[in-house]
């Protein structure tokens, strides 16, 4: 027994050793991040080639790019998983959809990225451009919302469509007005996932939309864009001169973006679970 | 009614064709990949770029030889999955058999939030934490090494490999831990010779896909492991994964030509090694759910 307490023991220490560096990550990016950190970084430009200024154009650029995505990636994923989830019939087509989708989450980013240049930079000739950036990401968040969409309609009790069906109403009429509205709070979960991914990614729209150094705000979709992450790699690699705290604040800003999408969709999804009515 | 019935008939076309987008883009994605890099299978030699050791693109005449570029990649993900592997099933069996509520209730989005960091972030934290201090550790040139790679990626290999043996482990029958208890077996016996054999294959399938995820990773590789592209000898000296060559390249090539269609030509090994590690994680966990 005194043998199992020990490893029970050491089972803990090692877990919580390896969830640590996450407090020490954003420990370290905050502390180091404060001499610059304002609102005039945040609102301001980059400016003296990135040496000096904010990073205004590169999160907008991260915005545009993160809703564009969810834009187009919802309803793609949505219909996907109402065709897995209600109308596929069990058997070998379903499957098929599940292991391409079980692949396409497997991708690894830089082949998403050279994707986006072979078909929405060069075949459509979207050029490098906020578009083509935006298809490249909505192409790799697919997973992401169409298994959440899943869970979504999943919860949803059967006798509910039952109910509706006896009442005369068709399959889509049931679909679009009892199921799609109960399933809603789950496929918000995916969408808000699937922002936080598109913000975060940086290989894929190496080559599709980000622009090195563009201290100005996308007028069309066919213009090039700043982008947050990529922005993080070539100021902490590119850029010899850049002041460790201009990095640091940058990678904080990040950080802190993507890490309050995500808990604001593990919050969501846990009160969903819980707050089960049926 | 009729009319209703014809519009049933157009919604449920239109969700099909939507449904199978997955499949289609799948195989859109093999298609580009393989017209973007067919002729460079033509003009040049397959078994200089499978067997050739020297990646010089820009010689006269180039060279691309994939051997040190596949080598890198191999040795940092074999060194990321020998480090999350212990790590990552020790964290999932504390969480699901060990650890208290509460401490499950924290440590699970703490999962989710570790895997949700940017692999530029990593990369930069690497860079500017990782690095020195290897560089200091081992009295090194220079820290950029595979190690540092091996590093931050078992970062990002821990949450997927947790989480999918967690998922195994807790997925046992209960039958399987009380006939153990039951025959005397104490609670760690039952673990160590019970749960974890027969959760043997999920554990299997994580570490394939923790495998596919380290090796299709690019920024955080192409930002800490210095991309020399010589045929590694140990996890102490640069090296350049597959991944960090297409990043770093593909920015300088002429599109159509032999150097942009070998990137391209990695990027279509790059995708049926995913597809095939995922194959066969798919493939375990189906038949073990059977």
């Amino acid at each position: 027994m005194r043998y199992q307490k020990v490893i029970f023991t050491l089972l803990a220490i090692i877990t919580f050793l390896t969830v640590l560096p996450l407090l020490f990550i954003f420990g370290l990016l905050i502390y180091h991040s404060i001499p610059v950190l304002s609102l005039k970084f945040i609102f301001g430009y980059p400016k003296e080639g990135m040496t000096a200024g904010g990073i205004f154009p590169a999160l907008v650029g991260t915005l545009y790019l993160a809703l564009g995505t969810a834009f187009i990636s919802l309803p793609l994923g949505i219909i996907t998983a109402i065709y897995l989830n209600e109308y596929a019939p069990k058997g070998k087509i379903s499957r098929l959809i599940r292991i391409a989708i079980v692949n396409l989450a497997g991708v690894p980013s830089v082949v998403y990225g050279l994707f986006g240049l072979a078909v929405f930079v060069m075949f459509f000739h979207f050029g490098v451009s906020l578009l083509a950036g935006i298809f490249t990401l909505s192409i790799l968040v697919l997973p992401i919302v169409i298994t959440a969409a899943e869970e979504g309609l999943r919860a949803v009790p059967m006798s509910f469509r039952e109910a509706s069906l006896a009442l005369g109403a068709t399959k889509w009429q049931t679909i679009w007005k009892i199921v799609l509205p109960n399933a809603l709070p789950g496929i918000a979960t995916g969408a808000i996932l699937s922002i936080s991914r598109a913000a975060g990614e940086t290989a894929p729209i190496l080559f599709t939309c980000a622009a090195f150094y563009l201290p100005r705000l996308p007028k069309s979709p066919f213009d090039e864009v700043m982008a947050l992450p990529y922005h993080v790699y070539v100021i902490s690699t590119q850029v010899p001169d850049a002041p460790l705290s201009i990095q640091y604040g940058a990678t904080l800003v990040l950080l802190a973006l993507v890490f309050s999408l995500n808990l604001i969709a593990i919050i969501w999804r846990m009160r969903i679970r819980r707050a089960k009515k049926w | 009614m009729k009319r209703n019935r014809i519009g049933e008939i157009i919604v449920e076309r239109i969700i099909f064709i939507g449904g199978i987008s997955g499949v289609v883009i799948l195989f859109l994605i093999f298609l580009f990949l393989f017209k973007e890099s067919f002729t460079f299978f033509i003009r040049y030699p397959l078994k200089e770029f499978f067997f050739g050791k020297n990646w010089y693109p820009t010689s006269v005449p180039p060279k691309f030889g994939l051997i040190p570029l596949l080598l890198g990649s191999l040795l940092v993900t074999v060194g990321a999955i020998a480090i999350s592997l212990p790590l990552g099933v020790a964290c999932a069996i504390y969480i699901s058999e060990v650890a208290p509520g509460w401490a499950k209730e924290i440590l699970k989005p703490v999962m989710e939030l570790i895997a949700a960091i940017p692999s530029v972030v990593l990369g930069f934290i690497g860079l500017v934490i990782l690095v020195p201090l290897i560089k200091q550790a081992f009295h090194l040139p220079t820290g950029l090494t595979a190690l540092a790679g091996s590093i931050t990626l078992a970062f990002m290999a821990l949450p997927t490999i947790t989480s999918i043996s967690e998922d195994a482990l807790s997925a046992l029958p209960r039958d399987y831990k009380e006939a153990s208890f039951a025959l005397g077996a104490t609670h760690w016996q039952t673990i160590r010779y019970v749960l974890l054999p027969a959760a043997k294959p999920g554990i299997l399938a994580a570490t394939m896909l923790g495998l596919g995820r380290a090796i299709g990773e690019t920024m955080a590789v192409l930002m800490v492991t210095g991309n020399a592209a010589v045929i590694p000898h140990t996890f102490l000296q640069p090296v350049r994964t597959m991944t960090a060559t297409i990043a770093m390249e593909m920015g300088e090539v002429v599109q159509g030509g032999l150097h942009y269609q070998a990137l391209f030509a990695i990027g279509l090994i790059l995708f049926l090694i995913s597809f095939v590690v995922n194959f066969i994680a798919e493939w375990v966990i189906s038949r073990q759910k059977r």
